[in-house]
């Protein structure tokens, strides 16, 4: 690019045709410039120190006088146009160039890696917080214990006769030496016991914790599991509470449409006791009641092992299982999906059930 | 307990076509849980018909073998076959190859014809074999599937059986007959029969019910009979062993004749197999009336009958043909020649019934549910009888199963029975309860009239008796569970029915939210799983050394783990003290199924044994003990800290285009750890550790401000690694979570934030090597004073330009003070303070 236009003869300042035609020259050439390269040199071209224009501006100061104004006005607007020419088509090519690299910085999002791991919860830890959840939010509060406990927690004072057969259908894992009475806890009940002699009453809680049994793992035993237990002591509570409460709770487990039913069992720590099963619309092989958990009316006798007069105060407890709540809950087919450990068993679930 | 429904029909009005799914239905409402069905068409499809062998042609093979071809009549002579079908011969005769050799011409059968299935989907069809076109199968016990036995054919005489020829077999055999199996719970003995459960049948259905108790005449009393003691010197709980012991003698029987069908039939459906008359009668009484009884062959009994607890020394050899060491516990039954049973338990082999014996004695006693309870788990024999005892059988039924089995002795065994029979012993006081009026409408929620209570206890076989409060109910005998008002409650709420009970939701005082513990363990958690880790769990078994190698070093002692009497495995016999075994268990389990890149953590509790560990005995039940029997009972349990592991392995994030995962490496570890103590606002304080799981110089020690020790994170031993087959660099953290919330803020104080403008500087500092940087950062801060507000580290260098056993540490300062602009002269001098302090403590040297 050069910086003058060669062979061009200074106009005069005075003469229109001949500054018109320098302006339409420039603006031509401007608009003419297709990269903000070319248009820097059409500006120097038409613009710069030695273009016809600034040279022609240049000769005013030797005109005469009567003429200055003239060709002062003539200049002034010419130049005007070929400097607004000039920048609006700066701002053309630069908005041009702006959108060409955008577009050349276009990339194929579906090829995006993922850098962040999604992290999961077990679902039996969500399932176990959840169901917290809906109790607290009714006002019952969360009791917990050792999972090595004291034989007389986990039977004696829950009424399991010494010798009852009840006690040796509990399949017990005993701590070495038996002779310190110690095991580990079949049930969460002893969570109930532990929180009747040191809670105040009346009494609102809810023990979820692991148990143990001597079952071998297959697709549906496992020697660890998980329970949640509930446990109400106050004055005049009946087995309707304890129905009542079962319903509120698989509403809101299950949805509105939830349906309990109760069918007489036996406990040693509750008369009544009852079978609580579940309504499942949804059940493989068509709807059915499941079994759910148990249920009843504290035995006298185990209030009693915690210093509560069964005279004035009755309560009720209940137990589920939550491996057995998810597995019909969430349709697992197979304990020990729930007990491998396998990742993808967890991270299916993430964060939720 | 099964109950086969032809036998329930004789005492409950069970309809004529109800199927065993139907009769669990019912009994499910009175709380008999199903637990199976047993049908023996469900596996077995006639036509079945007895048969009688025409011919027996003895054909030798080739392969040594003898085959018999015979002509087998399955129509009487003169009438025509009316079943039709492939393989059905209209002559009424079919010829079959038979390979037994246990029958003659002229025997009767049972013949499967062509179209028929047994069990294990064997379809019955003609075909050729042995040169013979044979049409059908003469038939075993086996191969119909109710026996064992396939020494031969089932040869119908022999089980006394001489039925007309084309008879359908399997009505003959009772095969169209059906069990119900409902769970009985452990309260309710009773329904250890059929009596039992005819009853809750009718309590469920609203029919009637006969008992078969009132089907038995049995003498008033008895008198004179074979003679019988019984001497407990050592009762359990002061209740005696044994507390009546009826005796009744039958002569002349026939022992050797074969148990009708109809019985063997019913037993086998209820799940025993027939062994010889009078054993199957007496375990028929026992199905029946729930009342265990024992044949004795008395030419074989020598003396007196003795009731009485072993001897020091004393065996028996017992009808298993095992000698049995005894204790001074069991209760026996004895003669002059010493121990003739454990009561209640298993006979002994001396005095056992066999084909030679003629004259039998009937034993129907009354034991103590405790004494065979521990008899039976001493000597690990679950059987029938102290299954029953166990529970607790009707005191009141003894005479009259004795009678019930010399009844089928002499019916049945050709037997006669003595007048004279022995009955010995004092029936408990019967139980009576008071019944509050209102009680049960309180306890259950549903209001009972009047009507309700005293029809469903009198139903129940309970006398009741109005008085000026309520009632005086009086349980039956063979109702041992009925003990207070509360159990009579349930028991007037089954029958009434529990689905009647109505649904109140009872509103607890206002509650005070999750334990701070609680939201604390929940917040860890969900961190760790926001940061990418995934939740696993694993069982708390591990081995010793597990134990040894995971466990907290401890300077000297020997590592204590809780061990387990009976674990379901000796290898894993042990409670873990350390989470990280079970979790690198489950990063193995997860590697050898194709995912090499894991970040697995697992919380819960640890179990720390501590010396004295439990208690030496446990208060009774019912009673609360006192507070320092209590106390003894919580101190007894061990140590249960709830602990945070982490394995780390692989890379942090899976491969992808434009993406180079990072190797999870040693800091990793320090930083989950890191981690952990940020969201619970605790710091946790990273040391060089030494630990035997961890690599000796890629280990750190967790610890708390205090400087009590937390936990240890790093890179697992290589050697560990190795033998565990774990990817090499593998790396895990276990932290005391316990301890980490225990040391999180109550309250945390604001600080105040200064907007004026931030002084960096820079420092490279040449140190020893074995300098830690903590240590040197820790003296940048101390000596830069109260205008430091941050220092980092921000490279450590070694190699050119560095002496030999030296390092170089880069830190970044940022000043800035609260009330005013530094000046580049006090940033300066500030630096040059903590510069020196650094000098001072560590010889370091600005680069």
């Amino acid at each position: 690019m050069t910086e003058t236009l060669p062979g061009a003869a200074i106009p005069n300042p005075t003469d229109e045709a001949a500054i018109t035609a320098a302006v339409d020259q420039a603006t031509a050439a401007i608009a003419g410039a297709a990269t903000l390269d070319e248009l820097k040199a059409v500006r120097l071209a038409h613009t710069g120190e030695k273009s016809p224009l600034s040279l022609a501006n240049r000769e005013i100061g030797k005109l005469p006088k009567d003429q200055k104004a003239v060709a002062g006005k003539l200049m002034g607007a010419s130049r005007g146009r070929v400097n607004k020419a000039l920048a609006d088509r700066t701002a053309e090519l630069e908005a041009e160039n702006d959108a060409r690299i955008l577009l050349e910085e276009t990339v194929d999002v579906t090829a995006a890696p993922r850098r962040r791991r999604a992290g999961a919860r077990h679902p039996l830890s969500t399932l176990q917080d959840r169901v917290a959840d809906i109790f607290v939010g009714m006002g019952w509060e969360i009791a917990e214990g050792p999972e090595v406990e004291s034989e007389w927690f986990n039977f004696d004072a829950l009424n399991f006769k010494p010798d009852h057969p009840a006690r040796e259908m509990q399949d017990t894992f005993f701590v070495e030496p038996p002779e310190a009475h110690l095991l580990m806890r079949t049930h969460t009940s002893p969570v109930q016991v532990r929180s009747m002699l040191e809670r105040e009453l009346p009494i609102y809680v809810l023990c979820p914790g692991k148990v143990f049994r001597t079952d071998e793992l297959d697709a549906t035993h496992t020697p660890v599991f998980h329970q949640f237990e509930g446990l109400a002591i106050d004055r005049k509570l009946s087995m309707a509470d304890l129905r009542g409460t079962l319903e509120h709770f698989a509403r809101q487990m299950f949805g509105d449409e939830a349906q309990i039913r109760l069918r007489p069992n036996y406990f040693p720590f509750t008369e009544p006791s009852a079978e609580l099963d579940i309504w499942h619309p949804g059940a493989k092989g068509g709807p059915r009641w499941i079994e759910w958990g148990g249920c009843g009316m504290v035995n006298p006798n185990v209030l009693r092992a915690a210093g509560i007069d069964p005279d004035v105060y009755s309560g009720f407890a209940f137990g589920m299982g939550i491996e057995r709540t998810l597995m019909f809950r969430n349709e697992v087919g197979d304990m020990r999906d729930m007990i491998e450990g396998d990742v993808r068993f967890s991270e299916h679930f993430g964060m939720e059930i | 307990m099964r109950i086969p429904l032809s036998w329930l029909r004789e005492f409950a009005e069970v309809p004529a076509g109800a199927t065993a799914e139907e009769v669990m239905t019912e009994l499910v409402k009175v709380g008999f849980e199903e637990e199976d069905v047993h049908r023996p068409t469900d596996t077995l499809q006639g036509p079945i018909v007895v048969g009688q062998v025409l011919s027996l042609v003895k054909e030798p093979q080739t392969n040594g073998k003898t085959i018999n071809w015979c002509q087998v009549r399955v129509v009487p002579e003169g009438q025509e076959q009316t079943l039709t079908g492939k393989g059905i011969d209209p002559s009424g005769v079919q010829g079959i190859i038979c390979g037994a050799h246990n029958f003659v011409e002229g025997d009767k059968v049972v013949v499967t014809l062509p179209g028929a299935v047994l069990p294990g989907n064997f379809h019955i069809s003609a075909r050729k074999t042995y040169g013979h076109l044979s049409a059908g199968m003469i038939a075993s016990v086996r191969e119909l599937g109710i026996g064992e036995d396939h020494d031969g054919i089932l040869v119908l005489s022999r089980i006394g059986l001489d039925p007309e020829i084309g008879t359908d077999a399997m009505e003959l055999l009772g095969l169209y007959d059906e069990a119900a199996e409902i769970n009985v719970t452990p309260d309710r003995g009773y329904a250890f029969s059929i009596r039992g459960v005819a009853r809750e049948y009718a309590h469920a259905t609203g029919t009637s019910f006969t008992d078969p108790a009132s089907r038995v005449n049995a003498p008033a009393e008895l008198s004179g009979g074979y003679g019988v003691k019984i001497n407990d010197d050592a009762p359990i709980y002061g209740k005696p062993g044994c507390d009546r012991f009826v005796a009744r003698t039958v002569r002349g029987v026939d022992a050797t004749r074969p148990t009708p069908p109809w019985m063997v039939s019913r037993l086998r459906l209820a799940g025993v197999r027939s062994i010889s008359l009078p054993v199957d009668i007496s375990n028929y009484v026992m199905f029946e009336l729930g009342q265990p009884t024992h044949c004795y062959d008395l030419d074989k009994l020598s003396g007196d009958i003795v009731v009485r607890r072993a001897l020091a020394g004393e065996k028996i050899t017992t009808l298993d043909d095992k000698e049995r060491a005894l204790d001074a516990e069991d209760l026996l039954i004895t003669d002059a020649s010493g121990p003739i049973g454990i009561a209640g338990v298993m006979g002994g082999a001396a005095t056992e019934v066999g084909d030679s014996t003629s004259n039998i004695l009937v034993e129907a006693a009354h034991f103590d549910e405790v004494s065979i309870a521990r008899s039976r788990r001493r000597h690990k024999l679950p059987s029938e009888a102290s299954k029953r005892f166990e529970r607790g059988v009707d005191w009141h039924i003894a005479d009259i199963a004795a009678q019930r089995v010399v009844d089928l002795l002499v019916e049945l065994a050709g037997g006669t029975a003595d007048e004279a029979g022995t009955d010995v012993g004092t029936a408990p006081d019967p139980v009576t309860i008071e019944l509050p009026a209102a009680f049960a409408a309180a306890r259950i929620g549903i209001d009972f009239t009047e009507e309700q209570i005293v029809t469903s206890l009198e139903d129940l076989g309970a006398a009741v008796v109005k008085n000026d409060g309520g009632w005086s109910v009086t349980a039956p005998s063979w109702r041992h569970d009925l003990e207070t008002k509360e159990d009579l409650s349930e028991e007037i709420a089954r029958l009434v029915g529990y689905d009647q009970i109505p649904a109140t939701l009872p509103v607890a005082p206002p509650g005070r939210g999750l334990t701070r513990v609680q939201q604390q363990r929940r917040r860890l958690i969900q961190a760790l799983a926001d940061a990418g880790l995934t939740e696993v769990l694993s069982y708390p078994f591990v081995s010793k050394a597990a134990n040894d190698t995971f466990g907290m070093p401890e300077e000297g002692a020997a590592r204590s783990a809780v061990k387990l009497a009976n674990p379901i495995s000796e290898e894993q016999g042990f409670l873990r003290t350390s989470i990280l075994p079970g979790l690198i268990e489950v990063a193995k389990r997860n590697h050898s199924r194709g995912f090499r890149d894991l970040a697995l953590f697992e919380s819960g509790l640890v179990f720390l044994p501590a010396e004295g560990m439990g208690t030496d005995s446990i208060p009774p039940l019912g009673v609360k003990p006192a507070d320092e029997v209590l106390d003894r009972l919580y101190d007894g349990v061990p140590a249960q800290p709830f602990h945070l592991a982490v394995v780390l392995t692989g890379h942090d994030s899976p491969a992808a285009a434009a993406h180079a995962p990072r190797v999870w490496d040693w800091a990793d570890a320090l930083d989950i750890a890191r981690l952990a103590g940020d969201v619970l606002g605790v710091e946790v304080v990273v040391s060089q550790g030494s630990h035997q799981a961890f690599h000796p110089g890629r280990a750190a020690k967790l610890s708390l401000r205090t400087g009590e020790v937390v936990g240890y994170a790093g890179e697992l031993h290589p050697k560990l690694l190795a033998a565990s087959d774990m990817p090499a660099r593998s790396v895990a953290l276990e932290i005391n979570a316990d301890a980490l919330f225990e040391a999180a803020p109550d309250v945390i104080v604001a600080r105040h934030i200064s907007t004026f403008p931030v002084a960096t500087q820079d420092v490279a500092l040449v140190v020893p090597a074995e300098v830690p940087a903590d240590d040197v950062l820790a003296a940048l801060r101390e000596g830069a004073g109260e205008l430091l507000e941050d220092v980092a580290l921000f490279d450590v260098y070694a190699g050119k330009g560095i002496e030999e056993g030296k390092k170089s540490l880069a830190f970044g300062l940022r000043f800035r003070a609260d009330d005013r602009t530094l000046t580049a002269d006090e940033a300066s001098a500030a630096r040059e303070g903590a510069v020196a302090l650094a000098a001072e403590r560590f010889g370091a040297v600005q680069r």
